[in-house]
């Protein structure tokens, strides 16, 4: 009798291990996910403040024509791409351009002094960093769910139920990561 | 951070356990040294009764009730768009879902507080003062370390304990009050008509009037200890949420040289704050706050990253000993964390005055000040009182319609 009822002992408590693991895993994923759209949301922002910002100054610059297409055509190939891969790169293109821009604006006295400008200028230089807190959330996230898919023995649990490993949102550039901060 | 979460509730939940247990055991003997045989029963019910009572309110009610004590205003988005930006930056940073409530204490004092129960019905406030003097990436490091605390919970279980400290202090006095008028009445009566229950009543009074005195120390004692262990957690956190120590390294400092008091500070909130705002002694037993100084080597030591880990290295190296300010399994298979650059419009104007002078704008706005710009640069700013239908620019005497600029500001 008494094996019995240790074989059920054993089977109740893997199965509340499998079910504790397994619900770590969704809340993990889910965490991904949601940071995910907090990335997307504040991408979004930027690409609305740009046409915005364009138009602000464009009354003050006549010479820095070139560096304001580059901001809106990089502001168009963000807007269009699609895959974490791909949009990083293209996020990471808009962060150079707006840096640059905002280097065109220091020969600019009027447009520094504009209320206007100051209040767009805070709320880029803000869309901006909530990028880079909400990619690093994004990205601890992902480490913790990776971990989590690959050490044992949630491992096995992960791959019985399909859980794959989520992609980071990496900046491989050096440049593009110090080009963002706006430098006015 | 979910495992520190984790460990933390665990040793909230211990040291919550020996508070209300203190508070049980004190109710129990003041009961029965007022009215022996049987009166630690009333006085333990009393003692709970207090305890669930206040309890209860400073759960639902506590962060609406702190931030009117501290006079604090809410403020939009559009009153102060900065201050605002970092909140969400940081709300951001921590993963919390809900955008915490913003609010601005009227005094020139630099400090801050958190509160709320939970990361859903948070509130973080800072004063006027912290606001002109810090810039942005000190601001961001001081609103880090307040959302830590509210991500940690920190606000919730010091808003508990602080409910029993306060419990056991009001017991203490009720007791101490009774014991001086009622309680040598009822022992005289007692004795003479049971001559042994004298003596034991005696013993029971001379206890009850030495926890009395020594509960309220005993809680004051075990409330900072969690308090100061709480403010490197956060310090930690907010090195780890903002990639730049420096900010908040800076921001203490700055804090903690201005020796201005706060106006409307008392000492049951004083633990909510980034410094407290009391001015008590460099440390003790009785500081909620680490030393700032210790705090910003600590900091400063962040020279390869700012993980949780490389915060409790540093952590080591300046205190010197090994204590249990994280927990393990907060550091174990933590990846390490990149430091980042200061922002350059940190070095940037506005200065102090011009912030400050901003701030005070914002609170005028919210008092309802009607604000009229004059062509000669001067900004006219009445008060929600004014009565008279023109006004002229104290400056160019150019005569300015009020009524007109009211409805232009409505």
């Amino acid at each position: 009798m008494t094996p019995i009822y240790i074989v059920a002992g054993l089977a109740l408590v893997a199965a509340v291990a499998v079910i504790a693991i397994y619900n770590s895993l969704v809340r993990l994923k889910n965490h991904v996910e949601n940071a995910w759209s907090q990335i997307d949301v504040q991408l979004k922002r930027r690409h609305d403040l740009i046409p915005n910002l364009v138009e602000t100054v464009k009354g003050y610059m006549n010479h820095e024509r070139e560096t304001l297409e580059a901001v809106t055509r990089a502001r168009g190939a963000a807007a269009a791409a699609s895959g974490v891969q791909n949009q990083a790169a293209a996020e990471n293109a808009l962060g150079g351009a707006l840096g640059r821009f905002f280097v065109a604006v220091e020969k600019y006295p009027d447009l520094k002094a504009s209320q206007n400008f100051l209040a767009l200028q805070e709320e880029l230089a803000s869309t901006e960093n909530k990028i880079g807190f909400a990619r690093q959330f994004y990205n601890d996230s992902v480490m913790r769910l990776n971990t989590k898919v690959q050490m044992f023995p949630s491992n096995l649990v992960a791959g019985v139920f399909r859980f794959n490993r989520a992609e980071f949102f990496e900046i491989d550039d050096a440049a593009a990561r110090s080009a963002p901060e706006v430098k006015v | 951070m979910w495992e520190q979460i984790r460990a933390n509730k665990r040793k909230s939940a211990v040291l919550i356990v020996a508070m209300a247990l203190l508070l049980v055991v004190f109710g129990a003997v003041m009961g029965e040294a007022l009215a022996p045989g049987g009166g630690w029963m009333l006085g333990l019910m009393a003692a709970t009764a207090l305890w669930f009572v206040m309890t209860m309110v400073s759960y639902f009610q506590g962060g609406k009730i702190l931030m009117a004590a501290s006079g604090a205003r809410r403020i939009q988005k559009k009153d102060h768009p900065q201050l605002f930006n970092i909140v969400e930056e940081m709300q951001i940073a921590a993963g919390m879902k809900s955008m915490p409530a913003v609010y601005i204490i009227d005094d020139l004092s630099p400090n801050a507080f958190a509160t709320g129960r939970d990361p859903d019905h948070a509130a973080v406030a800072v004063t006027k003062g912290l606001l002109a003097k810090l810039n942005r990436d000190q601001l961001q490091g001081v609103i880090a370390h307040e959302m830590s605390h509210i991500v940690n919970r920190d606000v919730l279980f010091m808003t508990l304990i602080g409910v029993m400290l306060g419990a056991i202090v009001m017991v203490s006095q009720v007791a101490l009050r009774g014991m001086f008028y009622g309680g040598g009445r009822v022992r005289r009566s007692r004795s003479s008509s049971r001559g042994g229950g004298g003596q034991a009543q005696a013993i029971m009074m001379v206890l009850a009037l030495l926890m009395a005195i020594l509960a309220p120390i005993l809680a004051r004692i075990i409330y900072f200890a969690a308090s100061r262990r709480r403010e490197y957690l956060a310090d930690a956190n907010a090195a780890a949420l903002t990639r730049y120590p420096e900010g908040l390294a800076q921001a203490l400092e700055i804090i903690g040289g201005d020796a201005r008091p706060m106006a409307r500070a008392n000492q049951a909130i004083a633990p909510m704050y980034i410094h407290n705002p009391m001015q008590l002694a460099a440390s003790s037993a009785f500081s909620t706050h680490p030393p700032i100084a210790e705090r910003v080597r600590i900091l400063r030591g962040l020279t390869s990253g700012a993980s949780l880990a490389d915060y409790e290295q540093s952590w080591r190296r300046v205190a010197g000993e090994s204590a249990d300010t994280l927990p393990a399994s907060a550091l174990a298979g933590a990846a390490a964390v990149p430091l980042r650059e200061a922002h350059a419009d940190s070095a940037r104007t506005p200065d102090a005055k011009a912030r400050l002078r901003q701030v005070g704008d914002a609170l005028r706005m919210l008092d309802g000040f009607l604000f009229i710009p004059c062509a000669c640069g001067l900004r006219l700013k009445l008060p929600p009182d004014f009565t008279g239908h023109t006004v002229e620019c104290p400056r160019c005497h150019r005569r300015h319609s009020v009524d007109e600029a009211r409805q232009a500001q409505a």
